[in-house]
């Protein structure tokens, strides 16, 4: 069966004051119908990028796809028109963001926004749209729902806010929803939450999941494949709970055992963490054939830094981009 | 370590009048803390782990003076901090240090590292430049920066390495308690495992004493000796790492553990997630009862009749619910 | 933390003053540029002009009314006879000190008023602001006549007048910029560390607010100048300095007979004051946090 999304060497450049850097390198990956993935990895390593690449929302000007091809659904999204990639966002892809406080304008209702949404994509009369409003707000869990509709976004708690972005977002059923680290700026029960609340919906509605995070424990919650990125490249790929078990690249291993986790049996031990010692490289040294994670990794051998690693697959459906991956 | 205790704080209470609806009516008022209290040994790391609107950081603030506390002492070393007269307590500040969460906005873009480092014994004047000097080249070996980084300024640093700046800033007066406000929340998950790694390494290098103030359960259980759990400005529950982690007592801090998202399989598969829901009352008209009664899934009619006072269960394990007996057994 | 030799140090970057950064993006605005190479053209030739070219303003050298070029006056004479050119680079003196003196006055009092209203807040923010919106609601053109009238038309005077309706934009702005420093953690860390309020108050917040301050000390110096044209082309000037508003102002009559007498100083403060302007604007987009990352 064909996947729904299928992303195939896709390259996006940025073009800063410096020059012009490719801040998603030759990026492949395939989404299936009703599948969820999660793309992890620390700030700056190009996992938001690859969600506006999607949407076509890239920065104007700054930002443009170079190369490779993005296919949703049979149809190329690299070379559609600007009032398709509309129609598409609008009807079939949608996107949550992190920062419920400024997504949501303040001078409208809840209500008002959501319906807004579904008028704009399914036709409907004014009064059917707000019905629809209500009954939404109501799926997301927001008590008292017909109370809260006329409500301004200030009215609400961060929580609620998040759920109405939901809300928007599944206004007009989309195939595939982009949750952009839905919960960071919530509190950890409100995140609890949310992830019932996406988990119910993606049963209920069968979309496809893509979520943007750098919480492994969110990944494992969340997601049945995970993509590690590391400065524009994928690092890894893999089903969740055996890349979790055995990671397949240094950084993934390191993204792991460096978060203090709560684990089942809390013990009076208590070990340093692994560092990965150094930050994520500048934008300007992006793109180098070589392996950008060498700088920082204990494993490095001269090779790493004269020839980019090719990705390397395993029988269990893991694939790693080191040259090292077997010993890892 | 030894067993001596280096602050105890007693009853603190903080509280913000808020004005309703205009006119001269009575100023209501916010309890951001009440009735706070605990102790923490010299050596040793507390953590206040809490939501947000939980007066964690209030707390924090309140006994760096940093936020008037309405009553309650705060005695460090003997000596009530809170009681002291303006110009001592600026003086006694060298003993109680702060590290902040945001590295971005807690140094001050226009000064060099150095200048950052020294401003505490600039302040407290008692020492020549060459001493100075001497401390800040020192403070700079231990949390890892290089001396010929003295001379930069903030933005020319990365967000962890602004973090060990602001680190070196709080051990510059050796203090005895420093007190880490979400000190790490604000970095990328392997920075996060330096600073942390940092911070204990310092801890056991200086005999220092940490108040660790976070929301992530994670750290606060690698980074703590005992945790207090607040609520709505209450301490729930407070107790050693061991005891609050394998067997939480309170509704809210079971609610709390089991929504933290683990890669732990085992973990995953044993935990039950509690849910609460709805959200907590309006910090200004509280109810009667307990501030966790509207949303407790086990709450019975004397959790919204009588407010549960923080009590010794066992061995030093103390909850506030009226549904924890003396066996220590959670009512859930 | 590893040490394999692979594993190249990281660079030290070079130590550069925030300060030194933002003359690097004053630098790239080619308009501001020019504008400050006229800017201290004028200033240079207010200072070392009487002595290249020592005529006597308050000469009447020859005959009124001759037009630029004319007899070998370059900027042509005017009602009185007396040579233009002069007047001009007599009155830059007087124009742009008074224009300097203005915009310090009135940042001294803009500064302390706006800083002790958003330190201290409070009763002392609300009788400080109080205070500030008095002397906004009054019309500046007409107070500072009245002050003159009052008090004579002596320069010190006349800047002083200028100044005292003009503090309170900076007020505003020093105050807002007060308020929301004073919350950022590193002031809470001096605090934290037991600096005093003095120390708080000027060498924390102070220097960090101080961008729009400059900017706006920097166009105030440009309305300081058209404000003292103002006031001299109305007859409140110390008769016994030339400024270029004063000629304006003598010339008024005959601005239809004879109209380069009055266009040239117009011109000469046209210039000026637009020049201010741009680098102020240049001087606004290079201290700008925001815009300085890329």
């Amino acid at each position: 069966m064909e996947p729904l999304l299928k992303v195939e060497n896709l390259r996006i450049e940025l073009t800063t004051r410096t020059g012009v850097a490719p801040v998603i390198d030759n990026l492949s990956f395939e989404l299936g119908a009703g599948e969820s993935i999660s793309f992890v990895g620390e700030s700056g390593c190009g996992k938001s990028m690859t969600a506006l690449g999607i949407m076509g929302l890239l920065p104007e000007k700054v930002g443009r796809i170079a190369s490779g091809s993005i296919n949703f659904n049979g149809e190329e999204l690299t070379t559609a028109t600007a009032k398709r990639l509309r129609d598409i966002r609008g009807n079939d892809i949608s996107m949550i963001f992190q920062e419920p406080m400024t997504s949501l304008n303040p001078v409208y209702t809840v209500g008002e926004q959501i319906a807004e949404v579904i008028r704009a994509h399914q036709g409907l009369s004014r009064k059917a749209a707000w019905d629809q409003a209500i009954e939404l707000l109501d799926a997301v869990r927001i008590p008292n729902a017909k109370g809260r509709v006329s409500d301004y976004p200030f009215q609400m708690s961060g929580g609620q806010r998040q759920r109405v972005m939901i809300a928007i977002a599944l206004a007009c059923e989309p195939k595939i929803l982009i949750a952009d680290e839905p919960t960071t700026a919530l509190d950890v029960t409100v995140q609890a939450q949310i992830f019932d609340l996406l988990n119910d919906m993606k049963r209920q509605t069968g979309a496809s999941i893509i979520m943007i995070t750098h919480d492994m424990g969110a990944v494992a919650e969340m997601a049945e494949r995970m993509i590690v990125m590391y400065a524009g490249r994928k690092a890894e790929e893999g089903p969740v709970e055996q890349t979790i078990e055995h990671p397949r690249h240094p950084y993934t291993r390191g993204l792991i055992s460096c978060v203090p986790h709560i684990m089942s049996n809390i013990s009076e031990e208590r070990h340093a963490l692994t560092e990965v010692p150094g930050i994520v490289p500048s934008l300007s040294d992006f793109g180098q054939n070589r392996c950008l994670f060498a700088s920082r990794c204990n494993m490095v051998t001269q090779k790493c830094l004269e020839e980019r690693p090719t990705e390397k697959p395993f029988a269990n459906g893991q694939k790693a981009a080191c040259w090292y991956a077997e010993e890892v | 370590m030894s067993n001596e205790t280096l602050v105890s704080v007693e009853n603190l209470g903080v509280r913000f009048a808020v004005k309703r609806g205009g006119g001269w009516g009575q100023a209501s008022y916010l309890y951001a803390v009440d009735d706070v209290s605990f102790e923490i040994k010299r050596g040793e790391t507390l953590a206040i782990v809490g939501e947000s609107g939980s007066g964690k950081t209030t707390t924090a603030l309140a006994v760096a003076r940093l936020v008037e506390a309405y009553t309650g002492k705060v005695n460090l070393d003997g000596t009530d901090f809170l009681a002291l007269d303006p110009e001592a307590s600026r003086l006694a500040r060298a003993k109680m240090q702060f590290i902040f969460q945001d590295p971005y906005s807690s140094l001050n873009p226009r000064l060099r590292a150095e200048q950052i480092v020294r401003e505490p014994l600039d302040s407290l004047g008692t020492m020549d430049e060459t001493e100075k000097k001497k401390i800040v080249d020192r403070l700079f070996a231990e949390v890892g920066l290089r001396p010929e980084q003295q001379r930069l300024f903030p933005h020319q640093f990365s967000g962890g390495q602004r973090q060990r700046i602001g680190i070196a800033r709080a051990l510059a007066t050796q203090p005895d308690l420093i007190i880490c406000d979400e000190a790490v929340s604000a970095l990328d998950v392997a920075v996060q495992a330096q600073i942390l790694n940092l911070l204990r390494k310092l801890q056991a290098d200086l005999n220092l004493t940490y108040l660790f103030i976070s929301h992530d359960l994670g750290v606060v259980q690698h980074m703590c000796d005992s945790i207090a759990v607040m609520y709505m400005g209450r301490v729930v529950e407070h107790a050693s790492r061991m005891d609050l982690f394998n067997n939480p007592l309170h509704p809210y801090t079971s609610a709390l553990l089991s929504a933290v998202p683990s890669v732990d399989k085992a973990r995953r598969e044993a935990t039950k997630r509690i849910l609460i829901p709805g959200d907590p009352p309006d910090p200004v008209n509280l109810p009667a009862g307990c501030r966790f009664a509207n949303r407790c899934p086990v709450a019975t009619d004397i959790c919204r009749k009588e407010d549960p006072a923080l009590r010794d269960v066992k061995g030093g394990h103390k909850v506030a619910c009226h549904l924890v007996g003396n066996d220590a057994v959670s009512p859930l | 933390m590893t040490d394999s030799p692979l594993i190249p140090t990281e660079e030290i970057p070079e130590a550069r003053h925030p300060f030194a950064e933002a003359w690097e993006m004053f630098r790239r605005n080619h308009a501001a540029m020019v504008a400050l190479v006229v800017l201290l053209l004028i200033i240079l030739a207010a200072i070392i002009g009487p002595y290249l070219y020592p005529v006597d303003p308050f000469d009447m050298v020859w005959s009124p009314f001759s037009p630029p070029g004319a007899d070998g006056f370059l900027l042509g004479t005017d009602y009185l006879g007396r040579d233009l050119l002069a007047a001009l680079i007599h009155g830059a003196r007087v124009s742009i000190v008074i224009g300097l003196a203005a915009a310090v006055v009135s940042v001294l009092i803009g500064v302390t008023v706006g800083a002790l209203a958003g330190f201290y807040r409070g009763w002392v923010e609300e009788l400080l602001m109080r205070i500030t919106e008095f002397f906004q609601v009054l019309p500046t053109l007409l107070f500072s006549m009245v002050i003159v009238a009052l008090f004579g038309a002596s320069l010190p005077m006349i800047t002083f007048a200028i100044g005292i309706v003009s503090w309170t934009a900076v007020a505003r702005i020093t105050r807002s910029e007060f308020l929301r420093i004073r919350e950022l953690e590193y002031v809470t860390a001096s605090r934290a560390s037991g600096a005093k309020n003095g120390k708080l108050m000027f060498r924390v917040i102070l220097p960090n607010a101080l961008p729009p301050i400059i900017v706006q000390a920097a166009l105030m110096v440009g309305s300081a100048i058209l404000f003292e044209a103002g006031l001299s082309f109305l007859g409140l000037t110390d008769p016994n300095v030339v400024s270029w508003g004063q000629v304006i102002g003598s010339n008024r009559q005959y601005i239809l007979d004879a109209s380069f007498t009055v266009t040239i100083p117009g011109l000469a403060i046209f210039v000026t004051v637009l020049c201010i302007s741009l680098v102020g604007d240049g001087l606004n987009d290079a201290l700008n946090p925001k815009l300085r990352q890329r």
